[in-house]
Parts: C-alpha cells; structure tokens; sequence
C-alpha cells in the first residue's frame, strides 16, 4: 500500500513539472532527476555478520549466496519482471507466471515491490533450515494472497491454478476445467476443520503435522544448498 | 539454459515448499549431491597467462568446455591448474563471458580467429551479446565475401546448369541471365534494338514532316507515313508478345510472374497495339483510342531489364515513399493555403486571372517553385504581398525537405538492411530457447524414462550418463511438481495424439452434432479443434466395412499388448512394435464412423485401448521408432 502512495506521489511530481516546464518552455532539463532516481535503485545489504546471525547459513553460504545473487541482479534488487523471468526458465512447458507472481509476494515481505537479498536469503532460510512450524507457516503466507490470515477458497483456486499452468499442455491425462477446483475441494475438505469455507492458519498447522506424509515430505528439500 | 540460472536453482527448490501441503501423491526423494557444497577457486593457465576464477562461475554454462568434466582432460597435476596452450588475450573474452553472460567480440581481433577459438570452448556465436552482434555479423559476411571473391575470380566461369534440367528451364534461365548462351545473348540485344526503334518510331511519328504536293498544312510524319510506320509498330509489337509469351509459359512460377512489375509493364506497352486493332474507326471512340497510344511509351521502361541503373533507381523511389509523400502533402498543404489568400486577396480586381481558388493553384505552385511563368501576376498590394510571401515560402518548403529526404535515404536503407538482420536473428534466437526448452523437457522425460527417480544406486549408474548435479536436481524439482497435481509431462506428439483419440471417443459416445465436437476438442487441442470440425462437416458419416475392420486391428493390437500397467509399459519398448505405414491421423478420425447413437457400448472399448497404445508412443519415440495408426 505505502509503495503505491508513493509512487502517486512522485508521478504527480513529474506531471507538475512536466506542466511548469511546458508553460515556461525549457527545453530537456529533466535528466539530472532521472539520474537520481537511478542510482536510488542500486541497493547495498546489510553487513555479514548481521545476516549471519539472522538467518540459519553460515558465512561462506552467504558469500555464496550472495556472490550468486549480485552476479544476476547487480543492482541488488530483483523486481518482479525479472523474477517471473528467472522462475519461468525451470518450468519451460507451461506458464509459470501466475506462481512466480505469488511466490514474489511471499518473498517480498516489506511489501515495497523488489525483492532485496536480505529478503532473499530470509526466505530461503526459513524454507531450508527452518523448523516445520516456520515452514508450514511461510506456505499458509504464500497460500494467503491477500494476508489476512485466512485463506479462502478463491484463494486457494487461485494459487492452485497457476500450479496447474506451470505444467502446461502436454499433460497425460490432459488437464480438464474441473480438475484444480477439485483439487481445492480436497484440500479444504482435509484442512478445514470447522467447515466454515476458511482455513486459518492453526487449522492448517494442526492438519499438516497430523499428516504424515506432508511431515515426510517437508524434510526434502533440507540439503539444496 | 540461460545463465546463471544455475544460481537460482536452490531457490526454485526451496519455494517448492509451498507445494507440498497440496500435494496428492508423495513426494520423490531428492538426488544425493556427494560433491562438496564449498565453492573453490581454480587457476586456469593460458599459454602462461593465469587467470583464477570460481568454480561456480564455470559451472554456469556446463555446456561448454570450461563448464562440463572435458576440461578434466586439460588438468596439470603437477600444477594444480587446467592448462590451455590457446591465444591468451582471446581467452579473456572467453573468460568474461562466463562471468557475466554476455559473450563480447572484440573489433581488433581477427573474425576467423575469434571463431575458431568460440569453436575450441564450445561456445555458439549466437550468444554473443546485442551490443558486438552488429559488428561481428558484418565482419564475418565481409570475410565471406572476400573469400569468395576469391573463390570466384578462379573459376570466372557460370556455375554449369544442372545436367537433367528441361528445356523450360533453360529457357528460363536463358532469359534471366543473358550472358549463359549466345542464343540468348542475340535475343537480348535484338529486344533492346526492337524498344529502341519503337520508342524512336513513336518520337518520330509527331515530328511534323513536309506537307504532301497540294496541300499547306505541316504534316506530322505518322499521317505521311502511315504504312510504314504501322509496319515497324506491328514488329515491334510481334517482337515483345513472341518474348512475353515465352517468359509466361518459361516462368516456373506463372501466377508469381504475372504478378511481377517487368512483365505488368510488357503488358501495358503492347496492349494498345492490341486493342487499336479490334477498336472500329469510329470518331467516338478514337478520342479514346488516342489515350491509349499514349501507353506505347511505356516500352522505355523495357529498357529497365536491360540497365541495372534503372532498376536501383526505382527500388529507391520504393524505398524512399514515406519522405516523398511528406514533401507532397506539406506542399499541398502549403498551396492551399496560398491559393486561398492569393484568391481572396485579388478577388475585386478586375478582368482577373484568378477567377477560382483552383485556379489559383497554379500560380501558387508556379511561384512556389521558383519558375514564375508570369500567366498570372497579382495587382493588389495584398496580392503583392502574399504572393512574394508565398514565393520565399516556397523555397524554404522546397529546399528543406529535400536533404531530409536524401539523410532520411541513407539512413532508412540502413536501418532496414538493420531490421532485417535483427529480425533474422531474432527468430533464430526464438527457434534456439524453443529447442532448449524442448530440449529440457525431453531431457526430462529421457530421464523419467530410465527410470532415474526410482532412486536406485550405483546398478543404475551406467544409465544416467553424465548429467550433470543441476540437471539431476531440475528433474526433481519437475517430478515434484508432476506429483503435486498427479499428472505428467509429456510431449507435443503424444499429447496430439491423445487430443485426437480422446475426441475420437467423445464422438463414438454420443451422437454427433458439430458444436458439441468442437465443444470438446477445443477444451484440449484448439488448434486442431478447427480443422477438424471442418472436417468432420464435410466427411459422410456411413459405416463402411473397411472402418468397421479398422476397429477391429485396433482391438486386436489391444488384446496382443495383454493387460499393462504403466511402469510395465515403460520397460517393454521393444516387444511392442505396431505395424504401421503413413500417418494421416485425420483420416483415421473420418473413416472412423459414428455408429448409431443406440450402441455406445461396443465403441466404448476402442478409445480406453488407444491410450494405453499410445502410452508407448512416447518412450518408442526415444529410441527413434515412430509409432504410427495406420490409416484407411
């Protein structure tokens, strides 16, 4: 929200300018402010040592990691654009757009429409090292589009869909219209509880450590870095 | 792959997390990664030149030499570095590509030099980054050029023609290029001759000659000598529709020929011939018959086959449109503008020229440029005024377009010779990332395939030849997401393949009405939904004996693949093989017919077989066996 304010505010700015510029008739004086606004976008991470305490890597991961990551994004910031991008590449016969459009929201936690290394290795963190509560609760954060700690079944069509589009066409059996609504039918009939059409965030905690194969599973992913 | 998406593997993995609270089946176990996870620094000696880099950074591309286990062929234990006996400062380049991705030509290097060491690492010139792309195409089609230059100037002969070519298409060939034959050498200077001489006679025919005894009236030569010039018109005109009709029925492609300027402008310059011929010497119509001998004149722009000259010139007035038709409208505008005031301001003279604003037309265009005929000269002061504003004007209108338009020339040539390349490769680049895609997921499906994510140990070794550990960890993540939804990647041949049989089921089920089909097919394949239905319109739908029997193979290679489970189909490549001959899948849907709506179940069977037939179409296609239906 506060990063759609201010972008309001700066393109109300420019326009204003733009208006004084026209009525007074300079000519091209407006690129020492273009230049500013470039170089804000250059971003520098915190120190080492805070992020090492902060998350669960060890220093020569983050030097890793880190390397990896400016490599790719040298300004220190992946935008969205880029990231559906990046996502796209491992999932080459569907669209993985929509996901990777969600996957940047859970990521993104400060919520200012870039996803910094800070928030990067955060993310991965959790999601690698983190305790099974941490990580069954970033996955109810990424289920829950509009945060509200509850997920709806709009919702969950919806991040269900787009996985369903990562796959693509070629699908055996080929993928019907009603195939992701009944996925979600399924899924709400396991996780909520007290059928009141949401599932919050303890039913989904509660449901999944009941379940043993989710529980299995959330180990698989430990060793990736 | 493209790069450094190596990096962002580990990340991929990790958000697949968010899957597995929605997974229907479990998920596969990872691949075990035994290399160590540190990143270690590696010293790469180039001819003496050492250069040090991670090992990461190798490892992005592992496609190359640098990037895959070949560069283990180069290590010097003794040293503990990969030594290269390459060009030092072109494996800088090289060196930095890895780095960054985008792959630099360096101008002061020689092309072929540069290729031959991109060839050496594995690297594919396509690569190279937008920025050098320009320069390295040309340097390179420069140096094909000269070398074939040289090529060229040993062997100055034509390339001989093809030693069973008919005689069409030496006639073709004769006719475009002149110099192959001497035959067609004489015609083509005897054309020319015969424009020439038609183009003269018709100059010739209005130059008035001397008057016949008897009469004072100058004569234009063409009254004088009306026989003689109509004898040299009709040669001429013999002599181009004998070579028009041999260039049509030579053509290899007559409609394209038609359609062609040159032959456009044959047409229009012996047409009037023609058509004088069958016209009545009647007074009403001759009026008309004049206009079109006007066309005779048409015949110089014949000579355009025969100068280079005339055909860049006119491919330059093409080019050039847009700026001229610029010049035109800001002209026009400016003449109406002028022609309006001019009007107004010599309205109440008397005995005026400029009795309308057309009229005045001509006086703004003839001041505009310059030329001032003096026919129409204004008289009141406002007029003076006008009009010396209008002629100043009009060199300024004049004059400037025209460098623009000459920049503007050279410019738009380049820029288009510019789009074309860049166009060029832009599909070359599409068609390579959709190989690679494809690529991947057959990558992917290979790997399924042979059986890989079973998780077996060393006895499967020698199958998994060396994928590399990102490979090894991108299938999983695939198989993650197929487990996940619990549907499987397949690919585009086996997928139309079921799109086809599966509306093929649809139908035999229930009776046919066109948009409930199309309702179906286009729900999986709307590409071919189309061209279906429109089959399907088309085709009658009677039981003959030959479909009926059609069903029947088709059971029978049900019954002879016995009951099967999917893993079982996997292994059993070999045993199946299906005898087929030609694939035309859309003729085995029409011949197919609909039974009558009241036995639905007898043509249920065929369409469960057919998947699990088809089912092994996809692993058959691997090992290059095509697996086809025969058709009717």
């Amino acid at each position: 929200m506060s990063s759609c304010r201010k972008r309001c505010k700066r393109e109300l700015l420019k326009f204003a300018q733009y208006l004084f510029r026209f009525i007074t008739g300079t000519l091209n004086a407006d690129s020492v402010e273009d230049e500013l606004e470039l170089s804000a976008a250059r971003h520098r991470p915190e120190a080492l040592e805070q992020l090492e305490a902060q998350t669960r890597f060890s220093r020569k991961e983050l030097q890793i990691l880190y390397r990896g990551f400016k490599n790719e994004c040298p300004s220190g910031v992946v935008n969205e654009d880029t990231f559906k991008e990046i996502y796209s590449q491992f999932f080459p016969q569907g669209d993985a757009s929509t996901y990777a459009h969600f996957l940047f929201d859970a990521f993104d936690t400060d919520h200012n429409g870039s996803v910094s290394f800070e928030d990067f290795v955060m993310g991965l963190s959790i999601l690698l090292r983190g305790t099974v509560q941490e990580k069954l609760n970033w996955a109810f954060n990424l289920y829950d589009i509009n945060k509200d700690g509850y997920v709806t079944k709009e919702e969950m069509l919806d991040i269900i869909k787009s996985i369903y589009d990562m796959m693509g066409k070629c699908t055996y059996p080929t993928l019907k219209e009603e195939t992701p609504r009944q996925h979600v039918e399924i899924f709400f009939q396991k996780m909520d509880k007290n059928r009141d059409g949401v599932v919050t965030i303890d039913e989904f905690i509660d449901c999944c450590q009941n379940d043993e194969n989710i529980m299995k599973s959330m180990q698989l992913f430990e060793n990736v870095i | 792959m493209a790069a450094g998406v190596a990096t962002w593997l580990p990340f991929a993995r990790a958000a697949a997390v968010g899957w597995l609270p929605l997974a229907k089946k479990t998920m596969p176990k990872p691949p075990v990664d035994k290399k160590s996870r540190n990143d270690e620094i590696l010293f790469v000696n180039v001819s003496g030149l050492r250069f040090q880099t991670w090992k990461n950074t190798l490892d992005r591309y592992p496609d190359t030499l640098l990037g895959s286990s070949e560069k283990e062929f180069f290590y010097n234990e003794d040293t503990q570095e990969y030594f290269f006996d390459r060009d030092p400062e072109m494996f800088r380049h090289i060196l930095n590509f890895y780095r960054t991705g985008k792959l630099h030509y360096p101008r002061q290097e020689c092309i072929q030099a540069f290729d031959e060491e991109l060839a050496f690492y594995g690297i594919v010139p396509d690569i190279i980054g937008d920025c050098c792309m320009e320069e390295y195409r040309d340097r390179k089609k420069e140096n094909q050029e000269r070398l074939a230059e040289d090529t060229e100037a040993e062997n100055a002969t034509d390339t001989p023609l093809p030693p069973h070519s008919t005689s069409r298409e030496r006639l073709w060939r004769a006719f475009e290029n002149p110099h192959t034959s001497t035959m067609a050498l004489v015609f083509y200077y005897v054309t020319g001759f015969f424009i020439a001489v038609s183009v003269i006679a018709n100059v010739v025919e209005t130059v008035p000659c001397r008057p016949p005894k008897g009469s004072k009236k100058d004569l234009p030569c063409g009254e004088k000598y009306t026989l003689a010039f109509f004898c040299m018109d009709t040669a001429c005109v013999l002599i181009f529709t004998f070579e028009y009709l041999m260039r049509l029925f030579a053509a290899p492609s007559r409609c394209k020929f038609m359609r062609s300027v040159m032959s456009v402008i044959d047409v229009v310059a012996i047409m009037p011939y023609y058509i004088g011929l069958v016209m009545p010497e009647n007074e009403d119509v001759s009026g008309a018959f004049v206009t079109l001998r006007v066309f005779r004149v048409f015949r110089i722009f014949k000579f355009s086959r025969h100068s280079q000259g005339l055909r860049i010139l006119g491919y330059t007035l093409k080019s050039c449109a847009s700026e001229l038709g610029f010049l035109l409208f800001s002209l026009t505008m400016a003449i109406i503008i002028f022609a309006t005031v001019m009007f107004y301001a010599e309205k109440g003279t008397k005995g005026t020229n400029f009795t309308s604003i057309p009229a005045s037309f001509w006086y703004t265009i003839v001041t505009m440029t310059t030329l001032g005929y003096g026919d129409m000269v204004p008289n009141t002061i406002a007029g003076k005024i006008f009009g010396s504003i209008c002629s100043l004007s009009g060199v300024l209108v004049i004059a400037l377009p025209v460098p623009v338009i000459v920049s503007n020339f050279s410019r738009i040539y380049h820029q288009n010779q510019r789009a074309d390349k860049m166009r060029a490769q832009q599909k070359v680049r599409l068609a390579r990332i959709r190989l690679a895609k494809k690529g991947t997921t057959n990558a992917f499906l290979q790997y399924k395939e042979e059986g890989g994510f079973q998780g077996r140990g060393s006895d499967n070794a020698l199958c998994l030849k060396n994928r590399s550990s990102f490979e090894h960890q991108h299938h999983h993540l695939l198989h993650c997401l197929e487990k996940t939804t619990n549907h499987e990647f397949t690919d585009e041949l086996t997928f139309s393949e079921m799109c086809m049989t599966e509306s093929v089921g649809y139908r035999t089920s229930r009776s046919t009405s066109i948009s409930s089909q199309q309702g179906v097919a286009t729900s999986c394949c709307p590409r071919r939904a189309k061209r279906r239905a429109i089959r399907l319109a088309n085709s009658t739908v009677s039981v003959s004996r030959g479909s009926v029997q059609e069903l029947d193979t088709l059971q029978v290679h049900k019954t002879s693949a016995g009951p099967q489970s999917r893993s079982s189909l996997n292994a059993r490549t070999e045993d199946l093989k299906l005898n087929c001959e030609d694939r035309d899948f859309t003729a085995a849907i029409i011949s197919i017919p609909t039974p009558p709506a009241n036995t639905p179940d007898e043509s249920l069977p065929p369409s469960p077989a057919i998947p699990g037939i088809l089912r092994n179409s996809r692993p058959t296609s691997f090992t290059h066996e095509t697996v086809k239906i025969s058709s009717l």
